[in-house]
């Protein structure tokens, strides 16, 4: 239509309305073409690069590499503590995760009332997401320090503790991996509440009405509406989680560095430790290529999510 | 007043037990906070004095600390190196995801969806990945050792998350508004810069936010990429230079943390049903 009024009223305002419906492409193109040729460079590259040096007897300071085929790889799957580190990294991101969409559905249905004071328990409640974790870590090492522990103190005061005996939060194997994972539960809680509070808050009204006539009390309701409406939000939630905590070094690096005894090493820490402390990139960068699998899963899964909402 | 019944037994236990709930969520998640807080403000011997009570201040409250924070250690200095990189950030990615976020909004047709959704997932690859190949270019580009690195790479993760927040926004913005400047004899592109961009100052705010609570929560490739203690964010420096060996100055450890974390934190506070809205990719409405 618009190339019939331009052929019979060649106006100024016309053609250029009409030249640019045939530019509107080449427009989009330009407008978009900054931010994927920066991604693609600046995940892309990398993480071909990633791929590479995992081939490759690359070390930190040294301008020479060869091609070396999967010797990395061999050099790792002999290495028991890389064993260790990935039946940790596992047992870690399941716990810590089991853990989190549980405490975050009770928190996020005792938040979906109304009371007094709503905003500043939400605000102290999203504290742990937004705070550098880094600096939160530091906290929590306080929390857990071998002497002036306040944990230490309060079950010196409630007797459950022999007033001379300490307890090593971050020196004992077993203890360590449940800092960890208290840490990390803390840390990841804010983000899954929050997600579910808007699954839960886009349930209609008139759902919980009629469940209530006819005569659904808190379990039945619980199992039979509300769980199954929020699921796929929920998924949502611990797909961030799993990637989030999967991938993490942070708390590993803050709190015990991978110890005692590797207790705590996880994927992620031990590339760094391996490559950037220990200077071979090559098999540091071999380590962390073992986080991809479960991004795919996890992109795969988020896919079908997406396109199921689409089509609701 | 008659005595209470049982439907009003009950109702007062139910509020008892959200409020205990409630109370014990706030606790756990608050907790460390607090405790940066009251940390910050005691004496280092009562601080390291297992006797007294961690709850109470056993010698009167202190400003050493803090004192010792600003003028004795380098944490001004990382916090203008965290801002500096911060407002940078911000602006790299503002320039390409405004753009790219309206173009997948409105223009690229059918696989622009595709597109999108594939911009969003490389927000998932993890900087553990990565921080091992960047650190060898980072190195062969002269950059390591200055927060130039941290500008140039920090927008490979803020980039694309904030893409898919911008489309998000832009989506919602009805196509009639653009079409009638158009018709006004604005082109595209005018209407875009005119018409589009101002009214989404809720959706670019909500970006610069995000952004910047991600530079400040940064540590692997700060960690990795720098060693000198003047060129660090807080978020490395604080963790690895106010450590000295094994002595811990807990007092201004806290206070750093604390002061780092807290305010970001309020701000975020106020976009995070924007940011949840992106996370959950639509599913929720």
């Amino acid at each position: 239509m618009t190339s019939i009024t331009a052929s019979t009223a060649p106006t100024s305002l016309w053609h250029r309305l009409t030249r640019l419906g045939d530019r509107e492409q080449v427009l989009a193109w330009l407008m978009l073409s900054p931010a994927v040729l920066f991604i693609v460079v600046l995940v892309g590259t990398p993480f071909l690069l990633a791929l590479f040096y995992s081939l490759s007897n690359v070390t930190v300071g040294s301008t020479e590499m060869a091609f070396v085929g999967l010797s990395n790889f061999e050099a790792i799957t002999a290495n028991p503590t890389f064993w260790r580190s990935l039946g940790n990294t596992f047992l870690f991101t399941f716990v810590s995760q089991a853990l989190v969409v549980v405490l975050a559905k009770v928190l996020a249905m005792a938040l979906m009332k109304d009371f007094r004071g709503k905003w500043l328990v939400r605000l102290l409640v999203i504290l742990p997401w937004v705070a550098p974790i880094s600096l939160g870590s530091i906290g929590w090492l306080w929390i857990f320090d071998s002497i002036y522990s306040v944990l230490n103190w309060g079950l010196h005061q409630m007797g459950w503790l022999d007033p001379e005996a300490r307890l090593f939060w971050l020196g004992r194997e077993d203890l360590a991996m449940g800092s960890i994972i208290t840490v990390h539960v803390w840390r990841m809680l804010p983000l899954a509440t929050i997600i579910l509070l808007a699954g839960l808050s886009a349930i209609p009204a008139d759902l919980h009405d009629a469940a209530a006539i006819d005569g659904a009390r808190f379990w039945r309701h619980l199992f039979q509406i509300n769980l199954p409406l929020v699921m796929p939000i929920m998924l949502v939630a611990v797909l961030f989680g799993m990637v989030f905590t999967f991938t993490d070094m942070i708390v590993i690096f803050i709190l015990t560095r991978g110890g005692p005894y590797d207790s705590t090493q996880m994927l992620a820490s031990l590339a760094y430790f391996t490559g950037i402390d220990g200077g071979d990139l090559a098999e540091g960068a071999a380590i962390s290529l073992f986080l991809f699998p479960l991004l795919v899963v996890v992109a795969v899964v988020m896919l079908s999510v997406a396109k199921r909402s689409e089509v609701t | 007043m008659a005595a209470p019944t049982r439907t009003q037994w009950r109702k007062a236990g139910a509020r008892t037990g959200h409020f205990g709930i409630l109370a014990a969520f706030v606790g756990f998640l608050a907790f460390p906070f607090y405790w940066m807080l009251i940390t910050t403000f005691k004496e280092t011997r009562d601080l390291l004095n297992p006797d007294n009570n961690p709850f109470l201040f056993n010698d009167p409250p202190t400003l050493e600390h803090l004192r010792v924070l600003f003028f004795d250690t380098l944490y001004v200095q990382w916090l203008i190196n965290t801002t500096i990189v911060g407002v940078l950030v911000v602006g790299i990615t503002l320039l390409l995801a405004i753009p790219a976020g309206y173009a997948l909004a409105r223009i690229t047709g059918v696989w622009g969806q595709q597109l999108g959704i594939g911009i969003f997932l490389t927000y998932l690859v993890p900087p553990t990945i990565l921080f091992i190949p960047f650190s060898r270019v980072i190195s062969l580009l002269n950059l390591q050792d200055t927060i130039w690195s941290l500008v140039l790479v920090y927008p490979s993760f803020t980039v694309p998350f904030c893409t898919w927040l911008m489309m998000g926004f832009f989506k919602a913005i009805p196509r009639d508004l653009e079409e009638s400047a158009m018709v006004d004899g604005c082109s595209r592109l005018e209407a875009f810069v005119r018409i589009v961009v101002p009214i989404s100052i809720a959706g670019i705010l909500t970006v610069v936010i995000f952004s910047f609570t991600l530079v400040t929560q940064e540590f692997v490739y700060a960690l990795t990429f720098i060693t000198s203690s003047r060129e660090l964010t807080v978020s490395v420096g604080v963790p690895t230079f106010l450590v000295r060996g094994d002595v811990y100055f807990w007092g201004s450890l806290m206070a750093a943390c604390f002061i780092a974390s807290v305010p970001t934190a309020i701000l975020y506070n106020l976009f995070v049903d924007r940011f949840i809205a992106g996370f959950t990719m639509g599913a929720i409405k």
